[in-house]
């Protein structure tokens, strides 16, 4: 924790929010992208806290709402949105789009949309390191209502009983689709799922980012001495629908706001202005490097080619 | 030449690419110690020589077992796992079919999978039909896997040395009963390229296009026809994806008549793509119209005479091919 530099947190959350809120901007204007956006407003202290305690040889499993996965592991907005625009340049030249971006530069090996989907494969990433001797985890990230998906528990029992360095950390957002927790299970905590297979696991204020970063380090440095698996539930909450096409009609306004009372990046600023370590004058700063950054991967997508249609014929087999 | 059946040929392949290469490990229920302790089964004594490490028992857990091996193979490692019957198939459908097959293409071509799933496969055992139900087609239909369905030992050592070293996602389908069907394999280290089709039987007036068990079904009626002065070639597949459209387009030009036999259920079945592809390149070749011999379209059914009527036999082929001359 000595060596956690919580300015840069504070500018990975920041620049996480400004993306999401530019493609909320983008999603308005007709024509603009193809298809709707799943965007993690609000949740950003979970990507942001994961991250920092990793290493850049630990893979990421993400799911659909993946931007801040992927841009708090590293991986480059200029690529993320041009994939996102569908243009050539992008991470995955354009097959991926929004939803399954890749980006093994960063060792983010897989975001898949089938819920629940890559926690079996977070066993299988977290396998080879075991295998191989390596140093290095997995962490697999997947929301509530994943918990609910037989894969979830079919790959929590196997990684638990092989021991696997994985951290399975579940972003509990509240909403599972338009379904509230407790419309989709009993369960208050979903750390509690872990029980069923002998796997410790932690809930976390997915809010606080230095809670998540310290129980992801805590987690980190157990895994890779062999006391793996984890389960980390870390509590939080989506301010915008499932995706930019969601009403929220089933959402209350009253519960949306006071969730916003509680926004990750307003948390850590305040505090990093009450003991000093951050100030007026750097937070403007931060702020005005972040929306440029931004700007310069709308502009980047918006200049980037477009595929040729002879490419949808490539990359089906190596 | 060594006289070896399928089981033991695909035991050998196992053996040999593990000792060739440390990357290769293989997973399933059972593959270690398993209920059925059988020489003539492929996974037989391996666990005694490359311990547990490399020889992975795993819960009864398809889909875990099967994105164990997307996992596993995205990091450099060369899995083979096995989902223990083809049916079994459908609760590692996710894993197989929206990931394994799908994972390469959304990368841009960046990342590879190198996995191999085995299945065990075929009626005629009595085992009923949620263990016998031969679903390649279902497979054949996703881009991003290819699909091995050997018929003899010496081919299925062959093609799985080349499906292990191969960098996409293979469906390796093995029939049961040909686990215990002897044959000659050689014993030095080859492979059979996949998507290459073999023709096992030259012959003059009707191709017979056929995979996997059928094989000696389609050599049982060739020999029949053969006494009465009818020709067959017999083209086995043993690849469905990629197909090679070559050996069945060549060997039609040569016959002018086309029948496809397979053991798989009709409608939507293997053999509709073969059909389509010669009514669409070699309509003008054919004397006769195309003729598919396939199971009905019922699940496969567990009583003796009832499953026996449900396998495609040979007097079926021989009829169905004197229908066309």
């Amino acid at each position: 924790m000595e060596n956690l530099n919580q300015v840069k947190l504070l500018e990975t959350m920041l620049l996480i929010r400004k993306f999401e809120e530019k493609l909320e901007d983008l999603s308005k204007e007709y024509g603009k992208l193809h298809g709707m956006m799943i965007v993690c407003t609000g949740q950003e202290a979970v990507a942001a806290g994961v991250s920092a305690a990793l290493e850049p040889q630990d893979v990421i499993i993400s799911n659909h709402r993946s931007h801040g996965h992927l841009i708090a592991k590293g991986a480059l907005p200029n690529l993320i949105m041009a994939e996102i625009y569908g243009k050539r340049t992008g991470y995955n030249k354009g097959k991926s789009g929004t939803l399954h971006i890749a980006a093994p530069e960063v060792n983010a090996l897989c975001t898949t949309t089938v819920v629940g989907g890559g926690i079996p494969i977070a066993v299988g990433t977290a396998f080879a390191a075991q295998y191989e001797k390596k140093d290095f985890v997995t962490v697999c990230y997947f929301g509530n209502g994943a918990s609910d998906e037989g894969s979830f528990h079919e790959a929590l029992n196997l990684a638990a009983l092989w021991n696997l360095p994985v951290i399975f950390v579940c972003e509990n957002n509240i909403y599972s689709g338009a379904q509230r927790l407790e419309e989709h299970t009993r369960l208050k905590d979903l750390a509690d799922r872990a029980i069923a297979y002998g796997m410790p696991s932690q809930v976390v204020d997915g809010n606080d980012v230095l809670k998540v970063h310290q129980a992801t380090a805590e987690a980190r440095q157990k895994c890779l001495s062999g006391q793996g698996p984890i389960l980390i539930e870390c509590k939080t909450y989506r301010w915008g629908g499932h995706s930019t096409t969601d009403f929220q009609s089933y959402q209350p306004k009253e519960e949306i706001e006071q969730w916003k009372q509680r926004c990750p990046i307003e948390l850590l600023k305040n505090t990093l202005l009450g003991t000093g370590q951050l100030t007026e004058a750097v937070w403007q700063q931060i702020n005005e490097e972040a929306t440029k950054q931004v700007e310069q991967a709308v502009q980047f997508a918006e200049e980037s080619p477009w595929p040729d249609v002879t490419e949808a014929l490539e990359d089906v087999f190596a | 030449m060594q006289q070896i059946t399928m089981g033991e040929a695909v035991n050998q392949a196992l053996r040999e690419e593990m000792r060739r290469d440390e990357q290769v490990f293989i997973a399933g229920e059972g593959v270690g110690v398993g209920i059925h302790s059988n020489p003539k089964f492929p996974t037989f004594g391996l666990l005694e020589e490359f311990g547990a490490r490399r020889v992975k028992d795993t819960p009864v857990s398809e889909a875990a077992i099967a994105g164990l091996a997307v996992g596993a193979s995205v990091m450099g490692l060369r899995p083979v796992v096995e989902i223990m019957f083809n049916p079994f198939f459908t609760i590692a459908a996710d894993q197989i079919v929206n990931h394994a097959a799908k994972l390469r293409y959304l990368s841009g071509g960046k990342s590879k999978f190198p996995l191999v799933v085995r299945m065990k496969s075929g009626s005629g055992i009595g085992a009923g039909c949620q263990h016998s139900h031969n679903l390649e087609a279902w497979l054949a239909h996703c881009p991003g896997l290819k699909v091995v369905m050997p018929s003899t030992p010496a081919d299925a050592k062959g093609l799985l040395k080349s499906a292990i070293r191969d960098d996409n996602p293979v469906i390796f389908i093995e029939d049961m009963i040909l686990y215990f069907v002897p044959g000659p394999v050689p014993e030095e280290d080859y492979q059979i390229p996949i998507g290459v089709a073999d023709v096992k039987k030259p012959g003059r007036d009707v191709t017979l296009v056929t995979w996997s068990k059928m094989l000696g079904t389609a050599f049982k009626a060739a020999a029949q026809l053969e006494q009465e002065g009818i020709s067959v070639e017999i083209v086995d597949l043993r690849t469905l994806v990629p197909l090679d459209e070559e050996a069945i387009l060549k060997s039609v030009a040569k016959t002018g008549r086309l029948v496809v036999l397979h053991e798989a259920t009709r409608t939507g079945g293997f053999g509709g793509e073969i059909a389509a592809l010669v009514a669409e390149k070699a309509f003008v070749q054919l004397k006769a119209p195309i003729k598919r011999i396939a199971a009905p379209d019922i699940p496969v059914p567990y009583s003796k005479p009832l499953e026996e009527f449900y396998l495609p036999n040979e007097k079926m082929v021989i009829e169905g091919i004197k229908a066309l001359l």
